[in-house]
């Protein structure tokens, strides 16, 4: 493998552990949904964030793109409670919207946006080796990808790391956590800016679709295997980083994108988990069955 | 200019058939999406749009060529795969169904994206056109595509007409149709690969990701502005002819600019104008509505506490003070001001040298009120009964609401009685 290699499978792998541990606290709230919703719908954001600070986006400009996904959760939670759509109804209304818009900024300024139609969808993780910060002097630190997947991971875990509890409560029983005095609203929309912050980090490396799969898929393997968040946190991450390595190989093997190959790996070990747990139950209810009948 | 005038007046061929088609397409995705919003299913729609990429790359790279009909077959096949794939998940998982939609939508989109690139890097032929799927671009659809999609729309619009009784009953109340012996599953059946027909010939003009703006906006605007299934249907109909009119527009005036955002703004501006405009479920209908109830309980509170003021001073016609009109109840200074200026606009109250006196409808009001909220404490203490320092709360707010046919009820059920539990007299007409 070569170093451009490995450059890519270190970025992948920085997003998925990030995405696997904000995505098992989105399937526990049953808000799965909400992230494709805010992941569609920081695009405006970015493309606005490009627009102003020139080509290459600061660290600054990206927080303020997080935040037209927090927007979108405002809009979403508007057109739920005010005007009184479905829930879904208004998901889909707001993110289509929203992503309408960033695709027609997008096209408007081709010259001046380094984005393009289809990397908004599935990214550029292939161009990682090429994208390099420097410091001041001038001389290279690391690619940008993954300077953007350390400081996203750490964001990610120190959020975790001190709300672990709240968020815990919250996702469970909401009602008991809001009698406890514990604001429900608060956690909402701070977990809402973390699935904002992994979305934009993560955006031009795998698109706004892929960033989906990376949020639902690993963790969605996870639950299938535990009852304890602990356990499906650590297992979440393992899925996510085994379908970053996986998926690099099997792209590099048939030659085509990178991050859709990720994709469809996670799909596929989910598949595998999903028949396993299957064939278990089947067997316990055999015996069981067998049991009963030997008596 | 010239092209705005080119394009409107429909002179070019190929401008009426793109416009045609593009319209077509939008309705009967239009039509398609009222039902699957009406069984909750909108977000279904989504998932099956973009499921349908690994199908029409499928479809590509075994035939080579962009042909329409196989490019349909391929979406749906893959389209039912991942239905399937969800109901799967859902009956044989403890996953929530949203996760199921999730992760159904993003793998089938993931190996799509990975199938479409393979074909870029080693397709040959005319690939050029798969990536129009992601956005969609109506003016790209060559006639032999347009016709084989247009007549699927029609198919789509006639079965609808066809079993509309039966699909109707089946969205609002399964059970009642099973019950009633309507094969229930083959209407799912039905819808569904109405669905996914619907989301296969969509694609042609807004592309897979936006794909669900066609099947939800238009079915929630007009749930605006009607409750009835049929106006609904021709009302996200018409939304849709009018979003793919703005859509074609927009891609013939900027031939690089992909059709399907646009149609998509064009539908969220009608939802927007839907949501805050609507008559009596539309946001300035509600807020209105409400600020009026706010009013209304205002003055007729403010009506009671002068009424109190007047039994105090056992004469009636007297001039209050306001002092002692104030005393009698405390409300914000605010809700004086708002409750002052009502009493003043509708002539109920009159003021001298700062004294305060009701006039004959005024007065009548002010004794409908306090009637109303002494007879329902005399109901709760009777049927309930309830103690006699429960009896206030229910009552303070039940009056403002109590309309003159339940008070007609009340005074029947309570036979005229003349004073409540608190032995204050309930005041009658004089």
């Amino acid at each position: 493998m070569t170093i451009e290699g490995l450059y890519i499978i270190i970025a992948a792998m920085l997003i998925a552990a990030s995405s696997a541990l904000v995505g098992s606290f989105l399937i526990l709230r049953k808000m799965s949904m909400m992230g494709d919703a805010i992941s569609h719908a920081v695009l405006p954001g970015i493309v606005f964030a490009f627009l102003l600070s020139g080509s290459r986006a600061g660290l600054p400009m990206l927080l303020g793109a997080a935040a037209t996904g927090v927007l979108a959760s405002l809009l979403i939670e508007l057109l739920y409670r005010k005007a009184q759509l479905p829930q879904d109804a208004s998901i889909g209304i707001t993110f289509t919207w929203l992503f309408a818009l960033g695709v027609i900024f997008i096209s408007s300024y081709t010259g001046q946006v380094d984005l393009d139609q289809e990397c908004v969808l599935y990214g550029e993780i292939a161009l990682v080796p090429l994208d390099w910060l420097y410091t001041g002097a001038g001389s290279a630190i690391a690619p940008r990808a993954i300077v953007y997947g350390v400081v996203l991971l750490l964001v990610v875990g120190v959020y975790l790391l001190l709300g672990y509890r709240g968020l815990l409560i919250t996702s469970f029983q909401n009602d008991f956590a809001a009698a406890l005095g514990i604001s429900t609203a608060f956690w909402h929309f701070s977990f809402m800016s973390l699935v904002s912050v992994t979305t934009v980090l993560s955006f031009e490396t795998v698109g706004a679709i892929l960033i989906l799969a990376f949020l639902v898929v690993p963790p969605a393997t996870a639950y299938l295997m535990t009852q304890r968040l602990r356990v499906m946190l650590v297992w979440a991450v393992f899925w996510g980083l085994l379908a970053a390595v996986e998926g690099y190989f099997l792209a590099r093997w048939i030659d085509g994108s990178i991050a859709g190959a990720m994709a469809s790996v996670a799909g596929l070990n989910f598949m595998g988990v999903a028949l396993v747990k299957q064939v278990l139950k089947r067997k316990k209810r055999a015996t069981a069955f067998h049991t009963a009948a030997v008596k | 200019m010239e092209k705005v005038i080119d394009f409107l007046s429909f002179q070019d061929p190929t401008v009426r058939l793109v416009v045609a088609g593009t319209v077509l397409l939008s309705i009967s995705a239009a039509v398609v999406g009222c039902f699957a919003y009406l069984r909750k299913r909108a977000l279904v729609g989504d998932a099956l749009a973009h499921s349908l990429l690994p199908g029409v790359a499928m479809a590509f790279l075994f035939s080579g060529q962009k042909d329409p009909w196989l490019l349909l077959l391929g979406a749906m096949i893959s389209g039912w795969l991942a239905l399937g794939a969800m109901e799967l998940i859902q009956q044989h998982t403890k996953l929530a169904s949203e996760t199921s939609i999730a992760l159904v939508l993003s793998v089938f989109f993931g190996f799509g994206v990975l199938l479409l690139t393979y074909l870029q890097h080693h397709g040959g032929g005319d690939q050029a056109g798969l990536d129009q799927f992601l956005f969609g671009n109506a003016a790209s659809m060559r006639s032999s595509d347009l016709y084989a999609y247009g007549l699927v729309g029609m198919v789509l619009l006639v079965m609808i007409g066809a079993f509309y009784k039966e699909l109707k009953l089946y969205c609002f109340d399964p059970d009642h149709a099973e019950a009633i012996g309507l094969p229930t599953r083959i209407l799912r059946y039905l819808l569904n690969t109405m669905t996914v027909l619907a989301t296969a010939i969509g694609i042609q003009s807004v592309g897979v990701v936006l794909m669900a703006a066609l099947l939800i906006t238009p079915a929630a605007t007009a749930r605006f502005w009607s409750y009835r299934l049929r106006t609904m249907l021709f009302l996200a109909a018409l939304g849709g002819a009018v979003a793919g009119l703005g859509g074609s527009f927009a891609s013939y005036l900027a031939p690089a600019m992909p059709t399907g955002p646009w149609i998509v703004m064009v539908l969220s501006f009608l939802a927007l104008v839907s949501i805050f405009l609507a008559p009596r479920v539309g946001i300035f209908a509600r807020m209105w509505r409400q600020r009026q109830n706010q009013r209304k309980i205002i003055r007729e509170n403010l009506l009671k506490a002068f009424y109190h003021g007047l039994e105090n001073k056992e004469a009636q016609h007297a001039w209050l003070s306001r002092p002692e009109w104030q005393e009698q109840r405390h409300l914000p200074e605010w809700e004086w001001q708002i409750g002052f200026r009502q009493l003043r606009r509708r002539r109920w109250v009159l003021r001298r040298s700062g004294r305060y006196r009701l006039t004959e409808r005024g007065l009548a009001e002010a004794r409908r009120v306090v009637r109303l909220h002494r007879l329902w404490e005399l109901y709760l203490s009777r049927y309930l009964a309830l103690g006699k320092d429960h009896l206030h709360p229910g009552a303070e707010s039940i009056e403002h609401l109590i309309t003159p046919e339940v008070e007609k009820e009340l005074l029947r059920e309570l036979d005229y009685p003349e004073q409540d539990p608190h032995r204050s007299p309930i005041p009658y007409k004089s």
